[in-house]
């Protein structure tokens, strides 16, 4: 007879070990949330979720940090989502952080909510004494996020210092913070940006429609297609026109940009993330390109 | 397509991130952005080539002053394999970083210069892959075109480390001779060295078994999370109670006798139950949730194995402990939090048994405590019973951490070689 071999594929090991860092923080946080803003990777992060507690409905509320930038589209997708699965949605609103005073508008042509965000995310965590946020960030997206931890400890100040972190074995995750700290937990740290695309394609997940090529009207800058919208800051030298794109990250409209592409399905965006020689956050990303350490410095505050 | 996990050691002037460069470069791991970005702060720096050791030194800190300061995981795919690299740094805090990135690891490639030969940094790099038991080893002696690609350089690096590991219990070894600059016998056999009858590195790292790496023999369930949907509406999920959990070893399925710990009752599986439906089987690394045929008081921390194969049931334990925190030192009656798998306990060390120089092998047993980056054999006392194996039988029941009560900071890993 012949023995089985007990293969595991690649998108099994990484949901196994995303369900187990789920379930470690149930067991372990009082008050845990996860950060769902209706991009790709939240919406895996939310289906491990789903799995990690079946039968019974996810444990946790759902958060959003809320700029005010959206792409319509994804707000109405996140609100279907929520709605489906009878969640609890919390809205933390950038623009209730600047009526407030708590942070200052940017003004100019590349004004953007970016950084505005960290502040609302915070009081957010604060006032609802959040002690474990879960994020959707991968580790092959960025340097920096190459060397965060799965469970990562920020101070009360929420900031997070690269050189003290603690050292992560086997799947033995240390939980321990005092009151008013707190632990950003990322399950999907091993999964690259490929894996998604598969791991969407196998589990059959919707997605909202701006992932998929559909023609829209755009503005060129530094290279990066840019959508026509009233939030956006347009200059008289950067002209309109109509192109067939699609986005491959989803972020603030006055940063993220999208790319050309005629892929309307799953399959289609596979091969073309396979075939492509640019990074995800480097191709669509303005927030990325401020510095060499841009996004180091914005984690050390406390972003996402 | 499965993964495997792999840790490399050594320093930059190994030759290290030229290696790792490489298998990122010509597997299309590295992309353009990245490429130009490294390419923009070498020329910046007035370095002659482009220092791809700045791909994976993602800090400022790191970048500034031109060392690596922590674990960077790198991830590259072929058609047959996914890969996940833990690249530890070669100098600043060594053993913890490469004891927490050889955790993990299926394999480890220690990297040796073909002109300087087996160095005490080689042997301390064996020596930690070993007491973690990564299953499987590779001695890449790079720089070959350094040496004129000679078989008999080659040969007597092999002798001598050969000697030295079976010291070790070193497992699976395997020695490739490569030139990463060139790129000769990474990721495509070397015309350079035509006396080399093995595979390229490449190929090894896409072949090496690693499906039996597992223990599928002994049973462990360690229970993390009890699910009780407590739902009113639904009748059939009012009375439902699953044991979530990550199996840590062998294989169970529905009908099997178990036994829990600590109770020792005894019961059967009734199903395995997932999202995706229901299981004919559950096994290492899998995540489930398992429901029993008999109603017993089960909460986390607890484990399900099999009536004729426990783990031994232990308050106390003696483990090679790596310490790894900076201001205090591990030392008889220091009092710390354990957490081995689900289980966290109080803990006091009994005793320090010797401390063990990991270049030499030597055991001092004058040494009366531990300091950072120092390991040694430790007696420790549970508050609580633990439900062990030794971690040479298996590194997820043998395996724990401590923990600081005062930072909560993690400061030592254990392994288990001793339970009672």
């Amino acid at each position: 007879m012949l023995q089985r071999d007990y293969t595991t594929s690649q998108l099994d090991v990484l949901e196994a070990e995303a369900i187990h860092v789920m379930r470690e923080v149930a067991a372990e946080f009082e008050r845990p949330c996860l950060l769902f803003s209706g991009g790709k990777d939240s919406i895996v992060m939310l289906r491990v979720a789903e799995k990690a507690f079946w039968p019974a409905p996810i444990p946790f509320p759902l958060m959003h940090v809320d700029t005010g930038h959206n792409f319509p589209e994804v707000i109405d997708f996140r609100d279907r989502r929520v709605a489906e699965l009878n969640a609890r949605l919390v809205v933390a609103s950038v623009q209730a952080s600047i009526d407030a005073g708590r942070v200052m508008e940017e003004t100019g042509r590349r004004a953007s909510r970016n950084r505005l965000q960290t502040t609302t995310l915070l009081d957010a965590i604060e006032e609802n004494e959040y002690d474990a946020v879960f994020g959707g960030a991968r580790r092959d997206e960025e340097k920096a996020r190459a060397k965060e931890r799965v469970f990562s400890f920020r101070d009360d100040f929420g900031q997070w210092d690269p050189k003290n972190q603690r050292p992560e074995l086997w799947n033995l995750y240390n939980t321990r913070i005092r009151k008013g700290e707190h632990i950003r937990v990322f399950p999907l740290s091993n999964w690259t940006e490929l894996d998604i695309w598969y791991y969407i394609q196998r589990e059959g997940i919707e997605i909202p429609s701006i992932y998929f090529a559909h023609t829209r009207k755009v503005f060129e800058r530094d290279g990066m297609l840019l959508s026509d919208d009233e939030v956006v800051q347009r200059g008289d030298d950067e002209p309109i026109f109509e192109a067939v794109v699609r986005y491959r990250t989803v972020g603030d409209m006055t940063c993220t940009g999208a790319v050309a592409s005629t892929a309307t399905t799953v399959e289609q965006i596979i091969e073309e993330v396979a075939a492509t020689r640019i990074t995800e956050r480097g191709a669509t990303r303005a927030d990325d390109r401020a510095s060499e350490a841009a996004m180091e410095d914005r984690k050390k505050e406390g972003y996402f | 397509m499965d993964i495997l996990r792999f840790a490399t050691a050594g320093s930059v002037d190994d030759g290290k991130s030229t290696l790792i460069g490489r298998l990122l470069f010509d597997s299309k791991a590295i992309f353009e952005d990245q490429l130009e970005a490294v390419e923009r702060t070498s020329r910046d720096r007035g370095t002659e080539y482009t220092d791809l050791s700045l791909l994976t030194d993602g800090l400022r800190a790191e970048r500034e002053q031109g060392i690596t300061i922590d674990v960077a995981y790198r991830y590259f795919a072929t058609p047959r394999r996914k890969f996940i690299i833990a690249d530890t740094p070669g100098h600043i805090q060594y053993t913890r970083n490469m004891v927490t990135g050889a955790s993990t690891a299926d394999l480890a490639i220690i990297l040796i210069d073909a002109r300087k030969g087996v160095l005490e940094q080689s042997r301390r790099h064996a020596f930690l892959t070993t007491l973690l038991r990564v299953p499987h080893l590779v001695l890449a002696v790079n720089k070959m075109d350094l040496v004129d690609y000679s078989e008999a350089r080659f040969e007597e690096i092999r002798e001598e480390f050969t000697a030295f590991a079976s010291k070790l219990n070193a497992s699976d070894l395997t020695f490739i001779p490569i030139s990463a600059l060139h790129g000769d016998n990474v990721v495509s056999r070397s015309e350079n060295m035509p006396w080399y009858e093995g595979t390229a590195l490449l190929h090894h790292l896409e072949h090496v078994h690693i499906a039996s790496d597992r223990n599928l023999v002994d049973v462990r369930f360690p229970v993390q999370y009890v699910i009780r949907p407590h739902n009113a509406t639904n009748q059939s999920l009012h009375d439902y109670r699953g044991y979530a959990g990550q199996v840590a070893g062998g294989v169970l399925k529905p009908g099997d006798e178990v036994m829990h710990l600590p109770s020792g009752l005894t019961t059967r599986i009734k199903s395995i139950d997932s999202f995706d439906g229901a299981l004919d089987e559950a096994f290492p690394p899998m995540s489930v949730t398992i429901r029993l045929e008999d109603d017993i008081d089960i909460s986390r921390g607890d484990m399900i194995c099999r009536p004729h194969n426990q783990p031994h049931v232990a308050q106390e334990i003696d483990a090679m402990v790596a310490w790894m925190a900076d201001g205090v030192r591990l030392q008889p009656r220091s009092k710390l939090v354990l957490k081995h798998t689900t289980r966290t306990a109080r803990t006091v060390v009994r005793d320090l048994q010797y401390r063990l120089d990991v270049n030499t092998l030597h055991r001092d047993e004058t040494a009366t405590s531990l300091g950072l980056n120092e390991i040694g054999r430790v007696t420790l006392r549970t508050t609580q019973p633990l439900f062990v194996d030794d971690y040479a039988r298996n590194r997820l029941t043998g395996g724990f951490i401590l923990i600081d009560e005062t930072t909560n900071g993690t400061v030592g890993a254990g392994m288990i070689v001793d339970a009672h």
